[in-house]
């Protein structure tokens, strides 16, 4: 009974929303944009939800001295910081503290970050990209040509060359035909697996987002 | 025999080194521009051809500032361009977002731009904020923007803005432009593009790029721009080059530097390979 209801709540409405697609019939579109609201309610929800969990880990995390246990005091004293700044006076009214901290320090921070990848990658790049058989030398010369292409001063060397010899149009090439074709297969098993996966939880076979099931 | 030792200690190259050489070859173009030209590839002309048809003054562009801080370097001089072209021609734009980062980044974007072009708030643009939910947002979009934005990002209610007169679901949205770091893009096509006949566009970090050319090919995606370079082409078509532009100088020159790596890796490769054979 536990497991029944949510189990036939989900067959119902999956295979409502599978209608809806098919029936372009006004009373069930009406309905079916109802649930859509319902849904970014329940979704909306769910963030508390979140939080909640956050500080519950975080909390525990201190309490039993585990390893890192320092950060989560970080974390979730920044987390109150934003709190106190941002419910009083606004996120993103003008002069809002929330506002400021997030443009001056997460912005920052976070492109920082990424941008670290600049140097990881030209370190590996240097170190691991190894022209060891004739798959890694198909992949090196599509690199070098597309690394090449995708820059002005690519474009430069071969700018004095007929069309389909210089690299911005060898780079689109191979962008537009063999990456997309592999990508259009990888897609389309995706695409296969997430219709199989939609089907199994509809039908009630996957049952594993209820939770509490091995 | 000296020679091999020295490229076994090349292969061995302390990384700080490396770094060092990134970090210069980033920096040095922004005090000395190169001022290279960014030839358009057809992916970009064709989204700038998409936002050049709008009418003006009328129903709105909707643009999804869908990224976080991390891919802000890359996709925010596509908001700024996008934006300015827009503007430039009186065109109506909506702005919103589907990342919780991308709230206060979206509005810095508008903000910016419509101060450039003296744009009015709530007649030229406006903006419609954050709702969490990705796939169930862009579906109740297409059946009423007030069902998940029943006021703009302020609180004001959307009935009071003349831009949003008679705009009430994607039949009154002529183009939808995102960009994106992670796949809310994908969702678009998904979710607007698919069950709505939503015209869609995009903007994605350059590694994200090629995972889209499937749904430019096939006409899910009126357009694409990719990375930095996306960013660059866009700005050269709007005749206002900014951040992309300049860019590009550090990304030529540190493209380069990563194939020179390559190459000098592989000859200290072999070459130490070669030795270590022949010494048995």
């Amino acid at each position: 009974m536990r497991r029944g209801i949510p189990l036939a709540i989900t067959f119902l409405i999956g295979l409502f929303m599978l209608v809806d697609f098919f029936v372009p019939h006004y009373r069930v579109s009406d309905l079916a944009g109802e649930m859509k609201q319902w849904g970014t309610i329940v979704i909306a929800a769910s963030i508390l939800l979140g939080v909640g969990n956050l500080i519950r880990v975080h909390f525990h995390k201190i309490r039993r001295r585990r390893d890192g246990w320092q950060y989560s005091i970080t974390t979730l004293l920044i987390m109150a910081v934003m709190f106190a700044f941002g419910g009083p006076w606004g996120t993103i009214q003008e002069g809002s503290a929330f506002n400021w901290m997030f443009l001056n320090m997460q912005v920052p921070l976070q492109s920082t970050m990424f941008s670290l990848l600049a140097f990881f990658i030209a370190s590996a790049a240097y170190r691991a990209f190894r022209l060891r058989s004739a798959e890694s030398g198909l992949l090196l010369t599509a690199a070098i040509i597309v690394m090449l292409g995708r820059v002005p001063l690519g474009q430069l060397l071969t700018r004095a060359l007929p069309e389909q010899a210089t690299l911005p149009w060898l780079t689109e090439t191979i962008m537009a035909y063999p990456n997309m074709a592999a990508f259009r297969g990888i897609l389309m098993g995706a695409a296969l697996g997430v219709m199989a996966m939609g089907l199994r939880v509809i039908l009630g076979i996957e049952r594993s987002y209820l939770g509490g099931e091995k | 025999m000296s020679g091999v030792s020295g490229f076994e200690k090349f292969l061995k190259i302390d990384r700080r080194w490396i770094f060092l050489a990134v970090g210069v070859a980033v920096v040095i173009p922004f005090f000395f521009p190169l001022g290279l030209l960014v030839d358009v590839t057809p992916p970009v002309q064709s989204l700038y051809d998409a936002v050049d048809v709008l009418p003006p003054s009328s129903q709105p562009l909707l643009l999804a500032i869908d990224y976080a801080p991390a891919t802000l370097p890359e996709l925010e001089p596509m908001a700024l361009a996008i934006l300015r072209h827009a503007f430039s021609r009186d065109v109506n734009v909506a702005v919103m977002t589907l990342h919780p980062a991308g709230y206060g980044l979206a509005e810095r974007a508008g903000l910016q731009v419509a101060e450039e072009y003296d744009r009015v708030y709530g007649e030229d643009y406006v903006y419609l904020g954050f709702q969490p939910g990705t796939s169930a947002v862009i579906l109740s979009l297409g059946v009423n923007i007030r069902n998940v934005f029943p006021e703009d990002a302020y609180g004001t209610p959307l009935s009071e803005f003349p831009i949003m007169d008679g705009i009430r679901n994607y039949d009154d949205i002529p183009l939808l432009i995102t960009l994106a770091g992670w796949s809310a893009a994908e969702a678009w096509v998904y979710f607007a593009h698919e069950p709505f006949g939503q015209e869609v566009g995009a903007g994605v970090t350059a590694v994200m790029a090629t995972d889209y050319y499937p749904y430019l090919n096939t006409g899910q995606l009126v357009g694409l721009l990719g990375g930095m370079r996306g960013a660059a082409e866009y700005e050269g078509l709007v005749g206002h080059p900014d951040k992309g532009v300049r860019g590009m100088d550090s990304q030529s020159i540190i493209h380069m530097l990563i194939i020179a790596l390559i190459v000098v890796g592989n000859i200290a490769y072999f070459a130490t390979r070669k030795s270590k054979k022949l010494a048995g």
